[in-house]
């Protein structure tokens, strides 16, 4: 072995260059580097991702109001009355039904776009424009104007439903159709997100495949559910887990239109853990949601990722 | 016979492409439009049944209404202070993290990227009351820091940077240690002007949603002069009991429109900064 370096050094040929075997010599000095690039992140994160997180844990078994000096311990309590209070149920299917809507009509709604715009049509490069413009739009301004939309009164919906012989519903006061105007307005401010997702995915997918699959006498149909949905598979979970994170954050829109109402018909879990924590003051309750929601997140998305192991194929 | 049946059909399609095509333009623009119209109408225009599209007139009483009733420039100063601060902070971070998990050594290396990523999975809701009660012992309440830094850590950018960095030529990382260039130097002179395509999806991505943060600074701002865009549009929502639509548009308006402007200049980058997490991903 050394006399080989020795040949070489007789060769005159010459070592590799040094740096990256230097530094294994001073271990603590790469480090040192190390924590001056990404200690700040990381203590940023500490401190208000992480730490909280488990304080939030803590004050779900206190009885506490936000801004009070004064706690009492009260073990699972908080749970035992969450699982027990009658609204819970109610509360957990707006949620459902919410986060089912958002998620699963989003990806349904935003591939058929991203079908549509992938078809050679003239203007479709200003029609993708035009459907993700909503999406970079404040939460709140959207709520606000579809909130004229939806005007029982004044608003354009009622005027169509005019012109076809149909009353306006109640959008305001009914917390069925309540919970159906955040929906659509969720659908109408992030669609175009999903759509543009896909339609990325789509153009990826060879074209002679699709060709070939046409001379072999599939239906466009046919070779759509078999070649393209499944080539769309990495995408699919893509998207399932990042919509329906961002859904179950979703709050700006139910602020701005309903705070929860009408008679709690748009309250989700999310829009709960606020109204708990900083409207009526239960600061440990609102964590007890917070950390129940988060629990069955962890679950989800675990869940997501072994259906992703066993059923896409990469 | 047969291709002629086929190309009749194919064009059949076509129009049907195009309707639905126009549909979905149609759903997207006009809530847009009628937001924008009804912020010049008066009072008698908006109340009226059957509704009416038109304005008689761009009357434009409604936003001097708007910004006599709400601190509208300091609203907008808020904004930009706050995203350019933080957007910009929260890059830093990203490519400082992302540089050093990919290029330095560090025994829990995996670890902490994984701890890094692992945020992109903890909602911000999940974590509110513990930060508030922290922000507020700070006596950071109405400060641009209470609005700012608990927001800064990047998670997403890193996760995005990390990607980019793996695929970079290592020649060129080379070249540059061979200068004698610093881990500092390399990083901000050779690493970034090579990564501009993902430096301004993050870039994008970080101002976008920094811009449209509500439930924060609905937390920690409570005073109308420290209040960003969001925030301040809704002090005009409930000022009298009764909803003034008109100049509740035109606040709407007020809000969107430089967005809107800033989205159609850049959409082509905008476009591909927001598909750049999933493609990697």
């Amino acid at each position: 072995m050394s006399t080989m370096v020795e040949n070489r050094r007789q060769m005159g040929i010459t070592a590799p260059p040094p740096p990256l075997r230097r530094r294994r010599r001073w271990p603590w000095k790469s480090w040192l580097l190390f924590l001056l690039f990404a200690g700040p992140n990381v203590a940023l994160l500490i401190v208000f991702t992480y730490k909280p997180l488990l304080q939030s844990l803590y004050y779900s078994t206190l009885q506490w109001n936000i801004g009070s000096a004064t706690a009492r311990q009260v073990g699972l309590g908080n749970y035992i009355d969450w699982f027990t209070d009658p609204t819970t149920a109610h509360v957990v299917m707006v949620t459902v039904v919410f986060t089912i809507a958002t998620v699963g009509g989003g990806m349904v709604l935003g591939l058929a776009l991203a079908v549509l715009l992938n078809r050679r049509l003239r203007g479709r490069g200003a029609a993708r424009t035009v459907v993700v413009a909503p999406y970079v739009l404040s939460g709140v301004a959207v709520g606000l104007l579809w909130l004229f939309v939806f005007d029982p009164n004044f608003g354009i919906c009622a005027a169509l439903l005019r012109a076809v012989g149909l009353a306006s519903p109640d959008w305001y006061n009914d917390p069925q159709w309540a919970l159906l105007m955040v929906i659509v307005v969720y659908l109408w401010k992030n669609v175009g997100y999903v759509a543009l997702v896909y339609l990325a995915a789509l153009q990826t997918v060879p074209a002679d495949l699709l060709e070939a699959a046409a001379l072999d006498g599939a239906t466009p149909f046919h070779a759509f559910r078999r070649i393209v949905l499944p080539l769309l598979g990495p995408t699919t979970f893509f998207l399932a887990v990042t919509t329906l994170l961002s859904s179950l954050q979703s709050f700006d829109i139910i602020q701005a239109m309903t705070q929860g109402g009408p008679l709690e018909g748009t309250t989700t879990m999310m829009y709960q853990i606020y109204q708990e924590g900083f409207q009526t003051g239960r600061a440990g309750y609102s964590s007890a949601v917070a950390t129940i929601l988060f629990v069955v997140l962890l679950l989800v998305t675990f869940v997501q990722m072994k259906y992703v192991e066993k059923r896409v194929h990469y | 016979m047969a291709a002629i049946v086929d190309s009749g059909r194919r064009r059949a399609g076509k129009a049907g492409s195009y309707l639905w095509l126009a549909a979905a333009v149609a759903v997207m623009v006009l809530p847009l439009v009628w937001m924008i119209l009804a912020s010049f109408k008066e009072r008698d225009e908006i109340y009226t049944v059957p509704a009416q599209w038109l304005p008689a007139s761009f009357d434009l009483s409604n936003y001097a209404a708007a910004l006599a009733a709400v601190p509208f420039g300091n609203f907008f100063l808020n904004s930009v202070i706050t995203t350019v601060i933080g957007a910009g902070i929260k890059m830093a971070l990203g490519l400082t993290t992302a540089y050093a998990v990919v290029f330095l050594e560090f025994p829990f290396k995996k670890f902490i990227f994984g701890l890094t990523v692992f945020a992109l999975l903890v909602p911000q809701q999940i974590v509110i009351i513990p930060n508030y009660t922290l922000i507020a012992e700070l006596g950071w309440i109405n400060t641009y820091q209470g609005i700012i830094v608990p927001g800064l850590a990047s998670a997403f950018g890193t996760f995005l940077f990390r990607q980019h960095f793996l695929t970079l030529p290592v020649s060129i990382l080379e070249a540059a240690a061979l200068d004698g260039a610093s881990h500092w130097t390399r990083l901000w002179r050779f690493i970034v002007p090579i990564s501009a395509p993902t430096m301004s999806a993050v870039a994008l991505v970080s101002i976008v949603s920094e811009w449209n943060e509500y439930l924060w600074p609905l937390l920690v701002v409570d005073r109308a002069d420290m209040m960003t865009l969001p925030l301040g549009l809704t002090l005009l929502q409930n000022n009298d009991g009764v909803t003034n639509w008109g100049v509740l548009m035109a606040g709407t308006v007020l809000v969107t429109a430089p967005v809107l402007a800033v989205f159609f200049a850049l959409q082509r980058r905008i476009v591909s900064g927001l598909t750049a997490g999933a493609v990697t991903g």
